[in-house]
């Protein structure tokens, strides 16, 4: 038996609550909010509360998709990498780099979006930088 | 104060009474629910009392159900206090808890805490910390109370109406064990809108309530819109005992509870 409720930051906002997952043998079973995190103070949003159930979730996606012959088709992250940045390049080329956007989230970290804007304007030249919050 | 308690949970592990004990630890600079199963990380345990007493308190009752599902044949020990207490013995009577196999280690509530939530009987039956103070009555409910009637709906119409429906209410009480959530019922309410249907999200709850909340008030601290649900379930208790003259937690494990009893109307 391994029993352990374990603290980490939810993830569906920017706002990080803090929560613990009770996960007992591997499986993650229920959500606490944490009373001593400043930001949520024991408290939840409807979301927030049933978070272990998605991490894993059959179908949660746990590689990348392309479709192919109109079936969205399992494939390896180098293939799926090489088609997009060739389909970028493509894009880029025939109608130009604002003909692009990228779209960050709230759910991931500051550096991650960092970075994805710093792609957006470096390599691909354009302003074009959204969030997931607007959605 | 916690050296009794970890010597008593050290004892229990040591000669194998318990699996595993439910309490609380000082972790990561955070404060919150964890099993100790062998005595080495016994010096972090706390009681839950960080800035005030008793203001770390964690639903311990509702993951011990969760670990006595997949684990039926082991035994746990649980960190209780007063109103702890009163919730294991409705989940023993429920069956939600085989009391063979639970091993409470008791502290008593101080003042200011008991104060705070207007407990009834701020110590379990047997404790090994703490000391016994007398109870509270409920003050908040007398106040509600002493309102004119139509104050009174208004009141709980606009508490009620600040709900985001987060459903935390239920999903940290210990006493809400049900597959089925009347909450999410069709026929009850109508369970895709936000906000809530008012006041019916809220009196399905507490008529669901009767009978079986402990007073804990765990809830009302989950509340994110700080809606007084406490004092919303001590009045239904008030009205159980009343009329039933059954309060959970306080008659032994063998007494059903009333709502569950079907039998002649009480008199009025």
């Amino acid at each position: 038996m391994d029993y352990r409720t374990v603290l980490t930051t939810c993830s569906y906002c920017g706002c990080g609550c803090g929560l613990y997952l009770e996960v007992l043998d591997g499986q993650i079973i229920g959500t606490i909010p944490c009373k001593t995190n400043p930001i949520n103070q024991g408290k939840l949003c409807v979301k927030g509360w049933s978070i272990h159930e998605f991490i894993q979730h059959p179908s949660r996606l746990r590689q990348p998709l392309i479709r192919k012959n109109g079936t969205l088709t399992e494939v390896g992250w180098d293939e799926a990498l090489d088609y997009t940045v060739s389909k970028l390049k493509e894009i880029k080329e025939a109608h130009g780099s604002d003909s692009i956007a990228f779209l960050a989230s709230a759910k991931v970290t500051n550096e991650e979006n960092y970075l994805i804007m710093k792609f957006a304007r470096a390599a691909v030249g354009t302003n074009n930088v959204d969030h997931c919050a607007r959605l | 104060m916690s050296d009794k308690i970890k010597a008593k949970v050290k004892e229990l592990l040591e000669e194998g009474k318990v699996k595993g004990f439910l309490g609380l630890r000082n972790m990561n600079g955070h404060i919150g629910p964890y099993l100790f199963v062998d005595g080495s990380d016994l010096e972090d345990l706390v009681l839950g009392d960080r800035q005030r007493p008793g203001d770390t308190r964690y639903p311990l009752n509702k993951q011990l159900i969760h670990l006595a599902r997949c684990y039926p044949e082991e035994s746990f020990g649980v960190l209780v206090r007063g109103c702890d207490e009163r919730g294991l013995k409705t989940l023993f009577t429920w069956n939600q808890l085989d009391p063979e196999k639970v091993v409470a280690v008791g502290i008593a509530c101080p003042q200011e805490l008991a104060e705070a939530c207007e407990c009834l009987k701020p110590y379990p039956d047997e404790f090994v910390e703490g000391e016994k103070i007398e109870g509270y009555s409920f003050d908040s409910v007398a106040k509600v109370d002493s309102m004119e009637l139509a104050g009174r709906l208004e009141h709980w119409l606009a508490e009620f109406a600040k709900c985001i429906k987060c459903y935390g209410c239920r999903d940290i009480c210990p006493m809400c064990f049900c597959k089925e959530c009347s909450l999410e019922s069709e026929d009850l309410i109508h369970t895709g809108d936000i906000p809530p249907e008012n006041p019916i999200f809220h009196l399905t709850r507490a008529v669901h309530m009767a009978g079986r909340c402990i007073d804990c008030g765990l809830c009302s601290e989950a509340c994110p819109a700080d809606i007084p649900l406490r004092t919303l379930y001590k009045k239904v208790a008030d009205i159980i005992d009343q009329q039933f003259h059954y309060r959970p937690g306080y008659a032994s494990a063998d007494e059903k509870p009333p709502l569950n009893i079907l039998s002649e109307a009480p008199e009025h």
